[in-house]
C-alpha cells in the first residue's frame, strides 16, 4: 500500500536568519536534535560533511540544499525544512567551484529503513516542481509550508 | 552488450541509489542494456577495479585522478530532473560509441 510521508511542524522553520550556510545548517540540525530525531553528534556531522561533500542543488530560480549525514547519527527518519529569510550560498553538490544561492533547505535525517530509497526518490521528484519551490521560498509561516508540502511524498 | 554504470555519492544514504535508478531507467528507455550499481566516494577505487564500469556518474565531487581514466558524467540532473534527458542522451551516445 502507498504510504504518505508525514512531516513534523516542530522541525519546520521559516525565516531563518543566518550569516552563512554552516550557520543555517547548525540551526536546523539543532532543531532536529532538540526534537529527538537525531543524536547530538548529527549537528557536527552534517556541517563536517557539507564542507567535504556540499549539497547545494541548482534547481533553477530557487536553489535548494539537501544536507544529510550518516545513518549512525539518526534516531528516526525525518525531513526538516528550513526556509531562509535571505538566501545564502551553498557549494554545488556536483561542482565545488560553483555555488548555489539557496533559500530552501531540506535536511534529511535518514536511518536505514528499507523504504528509504523509495522515500528519497519520491521526495526528489518534488525538486523539479518550480511552482512548489517558489511557494516554499516565499512561505510566510510554518502553517503555509505544511499546507504546501503535506501529502507531496507518496512512496 | 550490457553497459556498466557506477554512480557515486558522498555517504550512503541513498542519494546515489536514487540517481542510479533514474539513470538506469532512462538508459533502458534509450534501448541500452544497463547494469547500474552505486558506491560511496570512499569506495570508488575498489569498486572500479571489481566492477569495471564503462561510465561513472557521480552525484558528488570526485577528483578525476580517482577515476582510472573512466569517463565521468554529471549525476546531479538525475536528482534535480533539470537537464535529465540531455544528460541521459549524452551517456547513451557515449556508451553506444564504445566497442567491445
Amino acid at each position: 500500500m502507498e504510504k504518505i510521508f508525514k512531516f513534523d511542524e516542530t522541525v519546520i522553520r521559516v525565516g531563518i536568519e543566518s550569516v552563512d550556510c554552516y550557520d543555517a545548517l547548525d540551526q536546523l540540525a539543532n532543531t532536529l536534535c532538540n526534537a529527538g530525531y537525531v543524536k547530538r553528534s548529527y549537528v557536527e556531522a552534517i556541517i563536517a560533511r557539507e564542507k567535504i561533500f556540499p549539497t547545494g542543488l541548482p534547481t533553477g530560480k530557487y536553489g535548494v540544499a539537501i544536507p544529510h549525514a550518516d545513518i549512525c547519527h539518526v534516531n528516526s527518519s525525518m525531513i526538516a525544512i528550513g526556509i531562509l529569510k535571505d538566501p545564502v550560498e551553498f557549494k554545488n553538490m556536483g561542482n565545488i567551484e560553483d555555488t548555489v544561492s539557496t533559500k530552501i533547505i531540506f535536511m534529511l535525517a535518514m536511518n536505514n529503513s528499507e523504504n528509504q530509497v523509495k522515500l528519497l526518490s519520491a521526495f526528489m521528484g518534488n525538486l523539479q516542481d518550480q511552482e512548489l519551490l517558489k511557494n516554499l521560498a516565499e512561505a510566510k509561516n510554518v502553517h503555509s509550508v505544511i499546507k504546501l508540502i503535506d501529502g507531496k511524498i507518496k512512496f | 552488450m550490457v553497459y556498466k554504470v557506477l554512480t557515486v555519492c558522498g555517504t550512503g544514504i541513498a542519494t546515489s541509489t536514487v540517481a542510479a535508478e533514474k539513470c538506469k531507467q532512462l538508459l533502458l528507455e534509450r534501448g541500452l542494456s544497463i547494469n547500474a550499481i552505486e558506491c560511496k566516494v570512499s569506495e570508488i577505487e575498489g569498486k572500479i577495479s571489481v566492477f569495471q564500469p564503462h561510465v561513472i556518474v557521480p552525484t558528488t565531487i570526485v577528483s578525476d585522478n580517482k577515476l582510472c581514466g573512466i569517463k565521468k558524467f554529471p549525476g546531479l540532473p538525475f536528482i534535480t530532473g533539470i537537464g535529465m534527458d540531455k544528460a541521459a542522451d549524452e551517456i547513451a551516445e557515449y556508451l553506444k560509441s564504445i566497442k567491445e
